[in-house]
């Protein structure tokens, strides 16, 4: 018999019995996509915020204060103190970030809430790695004047601008009036909690005057002047913190605990958040592992409740004289088969799947955990599909026919 | 008849004994039956159920072993044969009937009756063709599109006559070929077999009914595991000879 006529045979067999042939075809589906999809969408917020390290630049630093008062923390002042080509050689620049949360803007009529509006200087584009897409940024004439100039990001763009061209646009924030100046570039959304597209840039002085009045900065966005030199500047910008606020009459005692600042470069920025998602990828690790784990025991199940079925099917082909070989061959066809195009269809679905947006995060396909989940998957079907026709082909047709 | 000069054997069964199960459970299916047919014989079996017939059926249709005795197939001794020996043993030789049809599910019943020849590594076309001609010849022609559970169990019943006879076997083993069936497809598949016979097949099959008995040219009576008679006719079909036969073997068994 030739082994056309065998794989007639096995395409016979396969769809002999439509439902079952589905039902284990859905289970090496399940398992294969699962894995492939759920071990994508890990790697890729891990890869996120490899990017966002990248993106944020190795060579800033970012002083934050921890007091909560109005009173204490670092004053504008402070900030200002940080530039100093004396006692910090290797900062270049210094951007203190001042943040009128959720503040209103309206154009025409309107509204759209800000999260994120910050006050800041014209460097803080460089140091944060925000650039200004189209339009322009302010200037430090246009700091010193207190202008009443906005660069927008792209989802506020979108919300209050659809279709226009924002800039050279009038928007009112909490009743004063500013002008759009700039949009910035798209920005990949990093944190997955917070749209980092969401945001208004605008001259310190004027968010001051406007927004949040006169009290200390959020924090301070400070660029060393090369990547090599982020450990200098950062002990520098320490050292002169510290004098500063010891001598600050306004220091109270009740942050004696600690310093009431926190200074970190961008790798220790986002530390936490990449011990967050290797947390993330190792709980989808787990999930997919799982997936995979009852995908194999749904292909198990399927392929040993027809074994009886099977079993008698195989013994009526052996009193009809077809060979062990024949008989072998067939089952392990029909079990390959179904094993493949049930995988292939999973890596279809993962493929499909992944170009879609998952939790904030854009999956990235790890080529190695097709072959995983593909070879385990293929490996289920064939192992259950030929050990029980395997084992069948061996009794005596009458033993396979009374088989129960 | 004739049968007892020329002809060489074909089935040459000596002291066979068949035991199922082991210790409490043990059944003695077969003990010690000894028989020989020869080429183009026409044997049929009949006994009460349970006398073991299916049970020496399957051993001469190398689907099961004996637990003691020999098994000469055209002079072979079977027990010698590799498996693959067999398998073109069962696939060329013999054409089996199951008392319980064994017509492999979802599969239409050309498909089935297809199997053996495609076994044999008959061509695709050529095998349609014998098909459908075993199909007719068993009046289900109309039927080969239909699967086994759209068929009555009389029609799967002479499916799977047809399946035995596709291959033109030398040798005919049927289990209760007729148990389902109606008198006039009884007569259809009994003229089916009487054709073969004078073909020169040689054709041993079970039956509970006397009238079939009858038909055939040699009748052997299984009581509890061994041959109770083993009577040669005449052929014809109602001598008053075997009436009073089968009256003493009736008390004979009781
Ligand atoms: N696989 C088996 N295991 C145990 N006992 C069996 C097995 N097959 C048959 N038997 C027993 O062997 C004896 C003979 O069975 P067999 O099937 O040969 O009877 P039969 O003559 O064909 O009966 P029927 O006319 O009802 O088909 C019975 O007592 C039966 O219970
Ligand atoms: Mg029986």
């Amino acid at each position: 018999m030739s082994f056309f006529e065998i794989l007639r045979f096995a395409v016979g067999g396969v769809t002999a019995n439509k439902l079952r042939s589905a039902l284990t075809m859905l289970g090496i589906l399940i398992g294969v996509g699962a894995v492939i999809l759920l071990v994508a969408v890990g790697n890729g917020s891990a890869k996120q915020i490899t990017d966002r390290i990248a993106a944020m630049g190795s060579s800033t630093v970012t002083v934050q204060s921890t007091s909560r008062g109005t009173t204490g923390g670092i004053t504008l002042e402070t900030a200002k103190a940080l530039k100093d080509p004396v006692l910090a050689p290797n900062v270049k620049t210094v951007s203190p970030v001042i943040n009128a949360t959720s503040s209103t803007m309206t154009y025409q009529g309107s509204d759209h809430a800000v999260p994120q509006f910050i006050g800041t200087y014209p460097s803080y584009f460089a140091a944060s790695n925000t650039p200004v897409g189209s339009g322009t940024a302010f200037t430090d004439e246009d700091l010193a004047q207190g202008r009443r100039l906005v660069v927008i990001g792209q989802t506020v763009a979108e919300t209050l601008f659809p279709g226009t061209n924002p800039v050279g646009a009038e928007v009112t924030v909490s009743g004063a009036l500013f002008t759009v100046i700039g949009v910035l570039d798209e920005k990949s959304s990093s944190s997955g909690f917070q749209d980092a597209n969401d945001v208004v840039v605008a001259p310190l002085t004027a968010v001051q005057q406007v927004l949040t009045g006169y009290g200390p900065v959020n924090s301070v966005i400070v660029e060393a002047t090369s990547a090599a030199k982020v450990t200098d500047a950062q002990a520098e910008v320490a050292t002169i913190l510290d004098q500063r606020l010891k001598v600050t009459p306004t220091t109270t005692g009740n942050s004696a605990s600690s310093t009431p600042y926190r200074i970190q470069n961008a790798a220790q920025l986002l530390e936490t958040q990449t011990q967050t998602a290797s947390t993330f990828t190792v709980l989808l690790g787990a999930v997919a592992g799982i997936s995979l784990l009852v995908g194999g025991i749904g292909i198990t199940n399927i392929m040993l409740v027809t074994v009886t079925e099977r079993t008698r099917e195989i013994g009526i082909r052996k009193a009809l004289g077809a060979p062990r070989r024949v008989i072998l061959t067939q089952f392990l066809v029909e079990a390959t088969m179904l094993s493949l195009i049930g995988g292939g269809l999973g890596v279809a679905m993962a493929l499909i799947g992944s170009q879609f947006t998952i939790v904030g995060v854009k999956p990235v396909i790890v080529p190695s955990s097709i072959v995983l989940a593909l070879g385990v998957s293929v490996a289920i079907g064939l192992f259950f599909g030929s050990v029980p026709a395997s084992r069948a082909a061996g009794l005596r047709p009458i033993d396979a026919l009374r088989y129960e | 008849m004739s049968a007892l000069t020329g002809p060489k054997p074909v089935l040459d069964v000596r002291e066979l004994t068949k035991v199922y199960g082991e210790g409490e459970a043990i059944v003695q299916a077969l003990r010690g039956v000894s028989l020989l047919v020869t080429q183009g014989d026409y044997v049929a079996i009949m006994g009460s159920s349970g006398s073991g017939k299916s049970t020496l059926m399957n051993i001469l249709g190398c689907l099961d072993v004996p637990s003691r005795g020999q098994y000469l197939l055209d002079g072979v001794d079977v027990s010698r044969l590799n498996e693959n020996q067999l398998a073109l043993i069962r696939n060329r030789r013999i054409g089996f009937v199951f008392q319980s049809f064994n017509l492999i599910p979802r599969t239409s019943a050309m498909a089935n009756v297809e199997l053996p020849l495609a076994y044999a590594g008959v061509k695709s076309a050529e095998r349609r063709r014998r098909a459908m001609a075993a199909l007719d010849r068993v009046g289900l022609a109309d039927r080969a599109d239909h699967q086994p559970n759209q068929l009555s169990g009389g029609q799967q019943q002479r499916v799977a006559v047809a399946r035995a006879l596709v291959t033109e076997p030398a040798l005919v083993l049927a289990d209760e070929p007729t148990g389902n069936l109606d008198s006039r497809s009884t007569d259809d598949v009994l003229a089916v077999f009487d054709q073969l016979s004078e073909a020169g097949r040689t054709i041993v099959l079970i039956t509970h009914e006397p009238e079939v008995g009858d038909r055939a040219k040699r009748l052997i009576k299984l009581f509890d595991g061994q041959i109770s008679s083993d009577v040669r006719q005449d052929g014809a079909p109602h001598g008053g000879r075997l009436e009073d036969q089968q009256t003493i073997l009736m008390e004979r068994l009781r």
